[in-house]
């Protein structure tokens, strides 16, 4: 039986303030991110200019920028650097054109549509590590799938210096394309159709269309994709870490994993990560200036 | 009914004394997730039938042992009592004022004498030849040799062996004729491969590999008590083993570049390599035909010496270490009394352990077990170890680096190689307060 609530009772005309709602809702939520995320942050960057290492009870001494200093110097992390870079480029430009792609098929009647959407959401459904050992034995050069397909001998996708970090970025992009083609799909099935009426009243040709009328309005969203998917490729750790121990696809994560996991160098760690923290709000920002251009026009 | 209430609240008391002094005799051991971790708990549980004290073996996988073990240290943890740690940790975990200092427990009980001299050395001393001591030398390991005997006793393959190299095809009795021998095996037309060693650039795989050629070929890693590098590990001994050890590297699987001990024993249980370089205590997996269908086929055999005649094998396994945060030391002290007893010590070989008792080793009962438990108690009176010093994982990661570029990425030469990397390594060293030269 449903009960009512008396308007006048005490309940009823005592709601809660904005005061209230802000003490109760944001209040906690602040305090959450001050513990979890502001104070270690802050925290680390204390460290980023001390010897302090977190395998040691030695006294920790303050070393200015020595920390940024020697990790700027280090041959090692710049090899890291531009093998990331390298990597970011083809794992995200592979993600665009295979999302994007398929997205643009998608975007037009077929039958069985939503299941072969679905079918194609399900690698970013699984968990990376899974997936990294799942690509290690199709990759497997005695006994993988895919040299056998291509009929091209033994080639040695993971430990061959030259194709390590380009079959760790197929991978990549098998896995994360379909959250490319989910918000292009999105972007392309919020385009007026009036639009497309008009081109094709003016004879406008496909491709004449597609450059002047989809793509200028789905820029925005493409963008989102692609500044997600940076920020994703630039800390990429675990999918590279389980599938190949190549130096030279060493990514920049797993060369700051080591150095303060493996060698316990808390302080240059520290300084390592605020380098690479500092890079990604760079070319985040870069992003977000094209993005509030593209959606000014 | 008084009576009976009487009774009932003297009961509930000697259940709550026993339970309390019950959660005070227990003790937690952390370790590596793999096999000998449980033997350990089968151990253990005889400590408790004998004194009560119920011990735990608490294991983390491997990929996370060392940080999951320092993250501890750290924050100077009671979670844990002992820790079976790796010989490398020792000064870090030393110096770091992590580890409770056991050289009294270790002159009381003449370890010195009753382990074996190398895992003392390399399990518990620190500095080298201090006469310190930090642990109890638990799981002796090292590097040892798998080898697929059908293939070795085949008539045919003998005689085209002889008629190739000169000698008879057998255990191979230095590194030069195990290389032949991988040469001779290595026909890729047939899925068949020289070689399986370790080539992995994480962890410490590669180097251990690499260890093996350098100290048997008369060269070492440097002077752990000098800290001198120049001219030791870029001696012509150790560029020659390098070499030799690449050699080697080309008579494995493809895409051999990223293998450790799950890898070589996969490529031996497929039938893909003559011989197979592996921790002792990875060899129980290749008699189980459930693992191994090759299982019936195998031998084993120590690190053969070089050329030269110098005969050393790469160390591995761990010794147990009390922890300074423990707030049960003095139960693990006696546990360590346990532990170190003769009777406890064959109980742990028995159980699959491999144990540093020297006595232990040398008996015929022992060296008869297994298959390899004979290759096990040579290899145990020859090993040499990494660096231990606290900067240890730093010059690792150097070692890996070279290491690997030379020998999976053929990058330069060994002599280039093994000069760079002595130049590092003396960079590090003096750059961490040594005087390295």
């Amino acid at each position: 039986m449903m009960t009512t609530l008396n308007p006048k009772s005490r309940a009823a005309t005592r709601g809660w303030s904005d005061i209230t709602i802000r003490n109760v809702f944001v209040i906690p939520t602040v305090a959450f991110l001050i513990i979890f995320n502001v104070f270690p942050l802050l925290y680390s960057l204390g460290f980023s200019f001390t010897d302090f290492r977190a395998s040691s009870k030695a006294p920790i001494h303050f070393v200015g920028l020595k920390n940024y200093v020697d990790v700027l110097a280090d041959p090692v992390i710049w090899r890291s650097f531009a093998t990331t870079l390298w990597y970011v480029i083809v794992s995200v430009a592979g993600q665009f054109v295979v999302g994007f792609g398929l997205a643009l098929l998608l975007n037009r009647p077929i039958p069985g549509k939503g299941l072969l959407t679905t079918l194609l959401m399900l690698p970013m459904m699984l968990s990376p590590v899974v997936v990294g050992l799942f690509w290690k034995l199709i990759y497997d050069p005695s006994w993988g799938i895919l040299n056998y397909a291509l009929g091209i001998g033994k080639v040695a996708w993971l430990t061959d210096a030259k194709l390590a970090l380009y079959a760790v970025a197929i991978t990549d992009i098998w896995m994360w394309s379909p959250f490319v083609m989910l918000l292009s799909l999105a972007g392309l099935s919020a385009v007026p159709k009036h639009l497309y009426e008009a081109a094709s009243i003016d004879r406008a040709s496909k491709f004449y269309t597609f450059f002047r009328v989809t793509l200028p309005l789905v820029a925005p969203i493409l963008l989102i994709a692609v500044i997600f998917r940076t920020m994703e490729a630039f800390k990429t750790f675990d999918i590279a870490f389980v599938m190949t121990g190549q130096p030279q696809a060493e990514l920049i994560s797993s060369r700051l994993y080591k150095m303060a996991f493996a060698q316990w160098q808390t302080g240059p760690a520290s300084a390592l990560a605020y380098i690479i923290l500092i890079m990604v709000l760079c070319i985040t920002n870069i992003y977000v200036k094209y993005l509030n251009k593209a959606k000014e026009r | 009914m008084r009576t009976a209430t009487k009774s009932l609240v003297a009961g509930l008391g000697l259940l709550l004394a026993s339970s309390t002094n019950v959660l005070a005799q227990e003790l937690t051991i952390l370790w590596a997730e793999w096999d000998p971790a449980n033997y350990l708990q089968e151990l253990v549980n005889d400590y408790q039938k004998e004194t009560g004290v119920a011990v735990k073996v608490e294991t983390v996988p491997w990929p996370d042992f060392q940080t999951k073990a320092f993250t501890e240290f750290n924050s100077q943890g009671s979670a844990y009592d002992l820790v079976v740690g790796d010989s490398q940790w020792l000064g870090a975990a030393s110096t770091g004022g992590h580890y409770v200092e056991l050289t009294d427990f270790v002159k009381s009980h003449n370890l010195t004498e009753t382990m074996a001299p190398a895992t003392m050395q390399y399990y518990s001393e620190y500095p080298g030849s201090s006469g310190h001591y930090w642990s109890v030398p638990l799981e002796g390991d090292a590097v040892g040799w798998a080898y697929r005997k059908d293939w070795f006793e085949d008539p045919k393959e003998m005689e085209a062996f002889k008629a190739k190299y000169g000698y008879d095809l057998a255990v191979p009795k230095t590194l030069k004729e195990l290389v032949d021998i991988a040469e001779f095996f290595n026909r890729p037309t047939e899925n068949r491969y020289g070689a399986a060693i370790y080539s992995q650039s994480s962890g410490d795989a590669l180097t251990m590999g690499v260890e093996n050629f350098i100290f048997a070929y008369g060269g070492s890693l440097g002077d752990y008590a000098t800290y001198k590098v120049s001219g030791l590990l870029n001696s012509k001994e150790s560029v020659q083993g390098l070499e030799d050890y690449k050699k080697l590297f080309s008579f494995g699987p493809p895409g051999w570049g990223n293998a450790f001990f799950a890898e070589v024993n996969t490529a031996i249980a497929q039938g893909q390599v003559a011989m197979g370089m592996n921790f002792f205590a990875f060899f129980p997996s290749l008699l189980n035909e459930a693992t191994n269908p090759q299982a019936k086929n195998m031998g084993f055999f120590a690190n053969p010496p070089g050329p030269g005649g110098a005969d050393f094998a790469a160390l591995g396994g761990q010794g147990i270490s009390l922890i300074s945060y423990s707030k049960n030391q003095e139960e693990a002290m006696k546990f360590l009394d346990w532990l170190v007893k003769d009777s406890t010590q064959k109980r742990w070989a028995e159980l699959g352990g491999y144990t540093a008792a020297a006595a232990i080793l040398k008996s015929d009962e022992f060296q008869k077990a297994t298959p390899y438990n004979k290759a096990f108690y040579e290899t145990m009176f020859k090993v040499r170890d990494f660096w231990a010093l606290p900067e240890y994982a730093a010059l690792l990661d150097q070692a890996q680096q070279g290491f690997y570029d030379y020998v999976v990425n053929g990058n330069g030469t060994a002599q280039e190689t093994l000069d760079k990397l002595a130049a590092t390594w003396v960079d590090t060293l003096k750059n961490a307060g040594y005087q390295a030269e």
